[in-house]
């Protein structure tokens, strides 16, 4: 029964966190229209550098057109997660460490961790989110593949996966700015890795292939969940992603709990 | 009256140098502070290597000229470009325009866009070595794309980076005065970054595009910001004539708009609170 309490607490409390961070971006009018631009023309920069690759052969690491298709889809999707969540969130810890705001965050009888990763939420994650889903759609109709429910929650289930390991890295990076304060160019090198996330992992050179799948797991991200909806993923690969992505979560949790016992606030 | 007009200038440019001198030693100081931030950003930068290790496990790249080893040249060379070329005005004058700290800057007998310019240009100094250093360490797990440009080609190659970085610092600034009309103009440069990364050669040199979009990228001023300095310090042949006056147009076209479009600017100013 308690716990209960405590969920419909914290559901209440996001309720008005995102409502109010809405309102205040709907003040920016301009950048809606910025952010849907830039998605537009992401997309159409995405797909002609994919079709160069098509040009020559006619497949890509194995991936045919179709299928990689499903493949920009998800990273599309995870880039909206993106745009909305982490981006917004993770950014400002390191601004709250620097100006000592972070102390206000902790006295508040919430979950810091919770606080600080869903404060915000920007909806100019939207676009990209539409643009995702309708690729996967296309990837899947055009390229003649049948999906049944069974693997519809498994590649679900995969991609769920794929983001819990994705928001534990950028907020493990981000609590280390307790230490190191400035940490914001981390987040970038975060990002620019997770761009390989764009096409199929067999499409990269077979020494770096370990490094995107275990280091630092860009394969759960995109190609696990593609596989997954088209019923091709190994089983085994599929149970790694499960761990990897329960091992990084609790990691991020402890760790946050233990960086906060090296905070001292500003100017101390 | 020569004479003193002579020695009037020449104080006049002796104190220009002083003024640049001494806003390279502070920003350079100030960068130095931070060279653990500028060592992520340097690693931030690995699209093209990205780019490079897709590339080369694709048949697609004897279609438009290249074998493995001048195509890993060629993106190497990008990679060495994309670091000297790194522009942040828009973000900085954003939180300089929303804190109003432009006010001090305003009262200084230097024109702002040199503070901007020589933090650039200072952090480049700074990001050297470890630009050195991530080519090495390149090098040395990839031996066989090892290369040395002559001191000819090499002395050319910094000086189109240079350009390069010149051509792309006034792009962010023209429209980085727009942060004067909105307050948020940060959003743009993620616009800005579209054209930059599709059109500019970074995700597979220019020769691979359709010959279309090749014609029309070559209008727009991003292959002068990374093909052209990475062609040269690659020391590779063109497979296609390059109009250079199409970089010299587009130098004083932006210098000139980006002279009015401060002035425009800054009489939006209002400094904080306003």
């Amino acid at each position: 029964m308690l716990r209960i309490n405590i969920i419909l607490k914290y559901l209440r409390i996001l309720f008005q966190f995102w409502s109010t961070s809405l309102s205040i971006e709907l003040e920016y009018k301009l950048n809606l229209f910025v952010e849907i631009l830039s998605t537009i023309g992401n997309l159409a920069g995405s797909l002609f550098v994919l079709s160069m690759f098509y040009t020559a052969d006619n497949t890509l690491g194995g991936w045919p057109w179709h299928s990689s298709l499903i493949i920009l889809g998800f990273y599309t999707l995870i880039e909206s997660f993106t745009i909305s969540f982490l981006q917004p969130n993770l950014s400002r810890i390191v601004k709250q460490v620097q100006n000592g705001t972070l102390d206000f965050v902790l006295l508040k009888p919430v979950n810091s961790q919770l606080w600080l990763s869903f404060r915000t939420f920007s909806p100019y994650g939207l676009p990209s989110l539409i643009v995702g889903i309708i690729l996967i759609y296309i990837g899947l109709v055009k390229g003649n593949y049948y999906v049944n429910e069974l693997s519809l929650i498994i590649s679900f289930v995969m991609f769920i996966c794929g983001l819990i390991i994705l928001y534990s890295l950028w907020f493990l990076i981000a609590s280390t700015s307790i230490w190191f304060v400035k940490i914001w160019n981390a987040n970038e090198v975060l990002r620019s890795v997770l761009i390989s996330g764009r096409y199929p992992i067999s499409a990269y050179p077979l020494a770096l292939r370990p490094i995107l799948t275990f280091l630092l797991p860009v394969a759960f991200l995109t190609t696990v969940p593609a596989q997954a909806l088209l019923g091709i993923a190994p089983f085994s690969l599929m149970m790694v992603g499960v761990t990897i992505a329960i091992v990084f979560f609790v990691f991020s949790i402890n760790f946050w709990k233990y960086a906060l016992k090296f905070y001292t606030s500003a100017s101390s | 009256m020569f004479k003193k007009l002579f020695t009037k200038k020449r104080s006049r440019i002796f104190n220009l140098y002083r003024v640049f001198r001494a806003l390279f030693i502070s920003q350079y100081a100030l960068m130095v502070e931070y060279r653990a931030e500028i060592a992520l950003w340097a690693i931030s930068g690995t699209l093209p290597l990205i780019m490079l290790s897709l590339w080369s496990n694709s048949q697609a790249i004897y279609s438009f000229g290249y074998n493995p080893i001048n195509l890993a040249h060629y993106f190497i060379s990008a990679f060495v470009v994309r670091q000297f070329t790194a522009v942040w005005v828009m973000v900085s004058l954003e939180e300089d325009n929303l804190e109003g700290k432009i006010s001090p800057y305003l009262l200084q007998p230097v024109p702002p866009i040199f503070r901007y310019l020589f933090s650039h240009i200072s952090e480049q100094f700074s990001r050297l070595p470890l630009v050195l250093l991530m080519i090495f360490l390149l090098f040395l797990f990839k031996p066989n794309y090892f290369w040395l440009p002559n001191i000819g080609s090499l002395i050319i190659s910094i000086g189109t980076i240079f350009i390069a970085f010149l051509l792309r610092f006034l792009i962010h600034w023209i429209f980085a005065m727009i942060c004067f009309f909105t307050d948020k103009a940060s959003s743009l440069e993620r616009l800005l970054l579209i054209p930059y990364l599709f059109l500019s050669g970074m995700i597979a040199p220019l020769e691979a595009y359709p010959e279309q979009i090749k014609q029309f990228a070559l209008l727009t001023p991003f292959p002068y910001i990374l093909y052209l300095p990475s062609k040269m310090l690659s020391s590779q042949s063109f497979n296609q004539t390059i109009n250079i006056e199409v970089l010299f147009i587009w130098i004083v076209v932006l210098s000139i708009v980006s002279v009015f479009t401060w002035r425009i600017g800054v009489k939006h100013y209002s400094a904080m609170g306003a």
